[in-house]
């Protein structure tokens, strides 16, 4: 018995012992069907077609199933769907649901629910928006199976059904998905995944809750990032929200809690030292640093400004600032995609990693530079965008650039960002922000490498090369063709700044040694996880 | 006196109403956008225009501040853009671990740190008193979460006597409650200890030079009946105002205790609310809080009856 139960049960002892005591191996029991986790962030919303941030989509996971999920590989698997066949002219998606599904309300998964799900899920969603453009017709046939007919062939159909970037396609039920359209949010959460969302127990910015699903029904094959059997090893799932890393690593120690989803790294030798405690990577997709400059008012209009600015960045500078000395932790990168992912390419990118000041100094001088001050917005709340604004603003200075360092919050930089308005009426010059390697697999769910001018993300890019080579790897059969378009794209998004990363980093997780089954994964996947 | 209550409780709903003005004016002229923040950096500007019109956030200042108030006015504090929650639904959820905390510091404090001024102006200039004072000094000058992590360090994790975190509520057990209170109780309650301690202090020595306090002295009266029975009633007067006055400074404090220790209170929610621009949840916890000071103004001044019998309402 440790100090802190001594205490406990000497004080608590007469209560027990008026109470009848709870027995000690059922209340170890229990602890041991309980995980504690500590997510990234505070679930402050749960409709994760309204709101796209990933801490919801981590939880909706749990509660909502999908049609397909991608393994280990980015490859759709099967999930909720049995089988699926496709007509000659690629056109006609007809698909047939598992038997046995069920929601948590009792009632059988229906194709006319995923009928509805998906209709409320297109518009939020960029794959979901090239389906809409296609759609003709997407009906169910009978309760199990649905057909989709399209005025054109879409060969990344199971991708976009199944991919884990946000907002991911998840079935609800046709009651909940009808009343409710994609920009308001539901206030009924049931699913037919394998956990239960108990609502009552949920204090938002504290606590979330999920429950085992008795009656879900696993896929037979092993269970494989968001493909595969999702067996809950547990009863219960508490999500604890701490705001504070000090915190919840004290938490960890002490036994408080089992999983801490992304501790950060100046914590992690002290967790590494106890031996309780296991730390790995734990998205293997990573992040991908970046400031985006205003392509539409001075200085940044100029393309040549942009590339001397590129010129002279250092990825290491940015990454040292991010996630400090553990190599283990970043890389540099000479593309735009996701190293480690099968569109990555360094095609074009000498550019990205050329990390010559003086190199940089010399483009600026020539591009013809008046001196206008840049507009830098750095986020303070978020200390990636904190670390890359610091560094990012002395490089600009050293560059010889006039810079105006604001520094805000997040939520005004979200704001102030989607003003087009010239830098000194309001506008902004650069931002800093980061992409989920999640994301940066495929130039549909990558809105940052966009360059469609007014229909770009913030900064609005326009180059048209960069927009030829989309339709091209949506065409594309075979990987060695979407290798070819993304190569291409890559060239074009280098040679004229789209905009530009700053590096490729990891985080880590930590979690109790009595805990396993925890695999790395860009959403920390529950099933397969077992207490001891 | 009940006349003097009465007025002093309808005095409150000018107040309240500044308050209301003041907090919808300000969150309206700040920056930041929900609709941005919840759309997610996929979404197009349209997509954002079609979220910040569905939660009504394009009308006119009037015409929601006008909608707010008819709310209020109905008891309704409205419902949070992001969790889609009544917010006085989340104001329930929140104010009894914010309530515990400031119960069980201020009853700390008071307890630890009346003896304690009174004590060093007993013994003044003696190593008592200093040793008082150097602590006041130190409560003074260390921030609240650095006594809490160092609380955390030695007596959670060295020495595991008690948890790093969390709340338990008071419904399942006065131990379980109480453990979880203890170490934020002492890093939120060690700069008002200070405080109400210098000022007992203080207030003591300038009693304790009195003539009646001779007289007692003079009379034989003990020491222990001189300092707490007449010297102390008559310090009372400024020392309730510090300890009413301090409630705003323990508000401010639960801010940054509640996240130190993962206490899911009033002040988490009010910093996540001000983060992601949840203008009812901010508007419903700043209402609140006024309207708690305002009553806690009252009940010290209704105190100041009861320590000196001359001040009449």
């Amino acid at each position: 018995m440790d100090r802190r139960s001594f205490l406990k049960t000497g004080v608590a002892a007469g209560a027990v012992a008026a109470s009848g005591g709870l027995a000690a191996p059922a209340y170890s029991q229990a602890a041991n069907r309980t995980l504690r986790f500590v997510p990234q962030a505070n679930l402050a919303n749960f409709d994760p077609i309204w709101g796209t941030q990933y801490v919801v989509r981590n939880a909706a996971v749990l509660v909502w199933d999908t049609l397909y999920g991608f393994d280990d590989k980015l490859e759709p698997q099967r999930q909720m769907v049995e089988g699926e066949e496709v007509s000659q002219d690629g056109k006609t998606w007809t698909f047939r649901l598992r038997e046995g599904l069920r929601f948590h309300d009792g009632e059988p998964v229906r194709a006319r629910d995923v009928v509805a799900s998906i209709n409320r899920w297109m518009p939020r969603d960029p794959m979901g928006q090239l389906l809409r453009a296609l759609n003709v017709e997407l009906s169910a046939t009978d309760d199990r199976t649905f057909r989709w007919v399209l005025s054109a062939p879409f060969a990344k159909m199971k991708m976009a059904l199944g991919k884990n970037a946000t907002p991911m396609c998840f079935i609800m039920p046709e009651r909940i998905a009808t009343r409710f359209d994609s920009f308001t949010q539901i206030n009924e959460y049931v699913g037919s995944g394998p956990m239960r969302f108990v609502r009552n127990e949920w204090v938002p910015g504290a606590r979330a809750v999920f429950q085992r699903f008795e009656q879900y029904v696993p896929r037979n094959e092993p269970p494989n990032w968001l493909a595969g059997g999702k067996r809950m090893m547990v009863d219960r799932v508490e999500w604890v929200i701490m705001p504070d890393p000090a915190t919840a690593a004290a938490a960890l120690q002490n036994g408080e809690i089992d999983w801490w989803e992304n501790p950060i790294t100046d914590l992690v030798p002290v967790l590494r030292r106890n031996r309780n405690i296991a730390v790995d990577i734990a998205d293997p997709l990573g992040n991908i640093g970046s400031f985006r400059m205003n392509h539409l008012h001075p200085p940044f209009n100029n393309v040549r400004v942009r590339q001397a600015v590129m010129t002279a960045l250092s990825q290491q500078d940015y990454m040292t600032a991010l996630v400090g000395d553990d190599r283990n932790l970043w890389r540099t990168m000479g593309g735009f995609f996701t190293p480690g992912t099968p569109l990555y390419t360094e095609e074009g990118g000498e550019m990205m990693k050329a990390a010559n000041l003086e190199r940089g100094r010399a483009m600026l001088r020539e591009s013809g530079y008046a001196g206008e001050p840049v507009i830098c917005l750095v986020a303070q709340d978020q200390p990636i965008t904190k670390a890359q604004g610091d560094v990012t603003a002395d490089l600009l200075r050293r560059l010889g650039m006039t810079v105006e360092y604001v520094a805000t919050d997040w939520g005004t930089v979200g704001q102030r960002r989607a003003m087009k308005n010239p830098p000194n009426q309001g506008g902004w010059g650069m931002f800093h922000t980061w992409h989920a390697g999640a994301d940066a697999i495929n130039p549909v769910l990558y809105n940052a490498v966009r360059a469609n001018g007014d229909g770009a993300w913030f900064g609005w890019p326009n180059v048209p090369a960069v927009e030829a080579e989309v339709p091209n790897w949506l065409a594309a059969t075979t990987i060695e063709q979407e290798r070819a378009a993304i190569g291409r794209l890559n060239r074009a998004a280098v040679e004229n700044v789209v905009y530009c990363p700053t590096g490729f980093f990891l985080g880590y997780q930590a979690w109790r040694r009595n805990v396993s089954g925890i695999v790395k994964g860009p959403i920390p996947f529950a099933w397969g996880v077992s207490k001891s | 006196m009940f006349a003097y209550v009465v007025r002093r409780v309808l005095a409150t709903i000018p107040v309240m109403a500044v308050v209301a003005l003041f907090v919808f004016s300000l969150l309206y002229i700040a920056p930041g956008d929900p609709a941005a923040v919840i759309a997610g950096d996929q979404a197009t500007p349209a997509d954002v225009e079609r979220i910040r019109a569905s939660l009504g956030l394009d009308r006119p200042y009037l015409v929601r501040f006008g909608a707010w108030v008819w709310d209020i006015l109905r008891g309704d504090l409205g419902t949070s853009i992001f969790t889609n929650l009544p917010v006085s639904t989340m104001i329930a959820q929140r104010i009894e671990p914010t309530l515990s905390l400031m119960i069980v510091t201020l009853l700390l404090a008071v307890s630890v740190a009346v003896p304690m001024g009174v004590v060093a102006a007993w013994k003044q200039g003696t190593l008592v008193d200093r040793a008082v004072m150097a602590f006041a000094v130190l409560g003074f000058s260390v921030p609240v979460f650095v006594v809490g992590y160092l609380l955390a360090y030695f007596f959670a994790l060295e020495w595991d006597l008690l948890p790093v975190q969390g709340y338990t509520p008071f419904s399942r057990g006065f131990w379980p409650w109480l453990e979880n209170l203890i170490l934020p109780a002492i890093a939120l309650g060690t700069v008002y200890i200070a405080l109400i301690a210098r000022i007992t202090r203080a207030t003591m020595l300038e009693v304790l030079q009195q003539d009646y306090i001779r007289t007692a002295k003079a009379k034989g009266v003990g020491q222990r009946a001189i300092l707490f029975l007449h010297a102390l009633k008559n310090a009372a007067v400024p020392i309730v105002t510090v300890i009413g006055i301090g409630i705003a400074l323990l508000i401010g404090g639960a801010v940054v205790t509640e996240s130190v220790f993962a206490i899911p209170g009033l002040g988490r929610l009010t910093v996540d609310a001000i983060l992601r621009r949840d203008y009812p949840v901010i508007q419903g916890v700043v209402l609140l809080f006024s309207f708690v000071y305002v009553l806690v103004n009252l009940a010290i001044d209704l105190l100041y009856t009861l320590f000196d019998p001359r001040i009449r309402y």
